[in-house]
């Protein structure tokens, strides 16, 4: 499959509620590739892309966070200027609509990859691939450097 | 000043023995014609040959909220449709409206149990009385403006909002007299203030405030602001609406309408009478009522009564301010807010769990109520547009539900307080003590 899992955890817009988070997934040993959040005066949702997403939403759960578990495209793209304006062009053409999106890059530095939140992730994969763009799925994710 | 002197002031014996007659011919009217009557009756062994005196009141069987509810909405008339002309409601315990239908008699009750309010206070025909209690279903607005009327009062009948509209019409139109909640009139003051005006600037020269707790400090502090007496009214739909009982110039306490609203005061638990002075829950026989007379209503108000003349001459029966109730209703902005109606609209919305806090605040002088609303475990959060008209969804809910708006706060599974037992769902920090 070609999406990866990403965890979302609602939270209250107070003080404390983001390092309730961050330090139970220190505890379990979870590596975070990339963390957004996304907030109202009310509440934030943070987003995060993990290691091990299975293990995050097993701790998160286990201590009684609000948790859900999304599918998203982690596209893969070189990084260097013009990478992000082809995807955004493609899926342009297609006329997909993004959720939200957001962006990490590896470790070496080599490969930029940008997260993004769509209605069937399945099939914008899809079309993604179809136009040599190259979309991460969870296995790929773990062994990611 | 007196309305009606000769009920507002007759000896004791007279006015048992006209609350027995009454009362003998209420019963034997519900008996006829109210099914749900009958069978309660009958149920407890008696027969409205029964019922001889005053005296006897207390071998009648108690009417509740719940049973209003159950008969929603015409099942406790007691007379024809034909006969009825008027329907006027408000918020029930389970989301249901406690509907009161009036025969033309009935408005005529009400208009001479709020004369005889207006008069204790000094209006008289001469007074330009400013009603802004809501107009409609509630029944604030349209009660003020009958007692107003029968007095002969001119009245302007403002309805509530637009408070610099409001203070337009008070300077305007010269109004004498004002009618609506406590709270309301303490906005007005301060909108006056901000406008540069003060109370010379306004012709009022009395005030008629209820339908909310209110307290002796803001009493003085609405008399000074606005330059006014104040007078407090109590009343409730289940029974007329205001002019239940009405303060006059003693202050101590409100003067009820006994020849045609009988009270009693009974231990909430044991259900036992309890004598003058003692607080317990007040009950209520609207024996005079032709459309729906209730029989020992439990109106869940906690306060004392005391049949002691009055320094101002009245004989009427006192009972103090009610001092808090025995049920979870709030008093929000005049309006009555029931927890239960909440919960009734969370269970209809998919996206929560059924665990929610209400908190009700007083900000300036305006009640604010908030309410906390638990997401349902599983609940597909991720997208805040769709967190934000779910949020939506729920305010315009309850908004409809209850009558008046609420901000939502959409809160993380597990947030509230689980209890044990009973609920608790309410945080009131308006401290009116």
């Amino acid at each position: 499959m070609n999406y990866v899992n990403q965890i979302s955890v609602f939270v209250e817009n107070k003080t404390g509620s983001l390092a309730q988070v961050t330090e139970l997934l220190a505890e379990a040993g979870v590596d975070l590739r990339a963390f957004s959040i996304a907030d109202t005066s009310e509440f934030g949702i943070l987003r995060m892309i993990v290691d091990r997403p299975e293990i995050a939403e097993e701790v998160l759960k286990t201590a009684k966070a609000t948790v859900v578990k999304t599918p998203v495209l982690a596209v893969r793209l070189e990084d260097k200027p013009g990478a992000m304006n082809h995807v955004m062009k493609v899926l342009a053409a297609n006329s997909i609509s993004v959720e939200y999106a957001y962006a990490f890059v590896s470790r070496d530095r080599e490969f930029a990859y940008v997260v993004l939140r769509v209605d069937e992730p399945g099939s914008v994969a899809e079309v993604l691939m179809e136009n040599g763009l190259q979309v991460l799925g969870n296995e790929e994710l773990e062994k990611l450097q | 000043m007196y309305w009606n002197q000769k009920c507002e002031t007759m000896s004791r014996e007279e006015m048992r023995a006209l609350q027995s007659a009454r009362l003998m011919d209420c019963v034997k009217r519900v008996y006829e014609n109210v099914p749900v009557y009958k069978k309660k009756f009958d149920a407890a062994g008696i027969q409205p040959g029964d019922i001889k005196s005053i005296d006897d009141i207390t071998k009648l069987p108690f009417t509740d909220k719940y049973e209003l509810a159950e008969n929603y909405p015409y099942g406790f008339f007691a007379v024809p449709m034909r006969d009825i002309v008027r329907i006027q409601a408000s918020s029930g315990t389970t989301g249901k409206q406690k509907v009161l239908g009036y025969t033309k008699h009935d408005l005529e009750l009400w208009g001479e149990v709020m004369a005889r309010t207006l008069t204790a206070g000094g209006a008289t025909s001469e007074d330009i009385v400013h009603v802004s209690y809501g107009y409609g279903l509630f029944t604030g607005g349209l009660g003020a403006h009958t007692g107003a009327e029968t007095i002969g009062a001119t009245v302007v009948p403002v309805s509530t909002g637009n408070t610099k509209r409001q203070i337009q019409i008070l300077h305007d139109f010269g109004c004498t007299a004002i009618c609506c909640t406590p709270s309301y009139a303490l906005y007005i003051a301060e909108t006056l203030a901000k406008m540069g005006m003060g109370p010379d600037d306004i012709s009022l020269k009395y005030g008629f405030f209820g339908a909310e707790p209110w307290t002796e400090n803001m009493r003085q502090e609405i008399e000074r602001s606005l330059g006014i007496r104040a007078y407090d009214i109590f009343g409730l739909t289940e029974m007329i609406g205001p002019g239940v009982a009405f303060e006059c110039d003693a202050h101590g306490g409100l003067h009820v309408n006994e020849d045609h609203f009988i009270p009693e005061i009974i231990d909430p638990d044991t259900c036992e009478p309890l004598p003058d002075g003692t607080p317990g829950e007040l009950v209520f026989s609207s024996v005079t009522k032709e459309g729906m007379p209730l029989l020992r209503y439990r109106t869940r108000d906690i306060c004392t009564i005391t049949h002691e003349p009055c320094a101002c001459g009245r004989t009427l029966a006192r009972m103090s301010k009610p001092a808090g109730r025995t049920d979870d209703m709030l008093i929000v902005r005049g309006v009555n807010v029931f927890p239960s109606q909440i919960e009734a609209v969370l269970l209809d919305i998919d996206e929560t769990s059924p665990y929610y806090m209400i908190y009700v605040d007083r900000v300036g002088v305006l009640d604010t109520m908030d309410i906390e609303v638990e997401l349902r475990d599983g609940y597909p959060f991720d997208q805040v547009r769709r967190l934000q008209e779910l949020s939506k969804r729920i305010k315009s809910a309850v908004e409809s539900s209850l009558g008046i708006a609420a901000n939502i706060r959409l809160v993380p599974v597990g947030t509230i307080q689980r209890s044990e037992g009973k609920a608790k769902h309410v945080v009131d920090r308006r401290n009116l003590k």
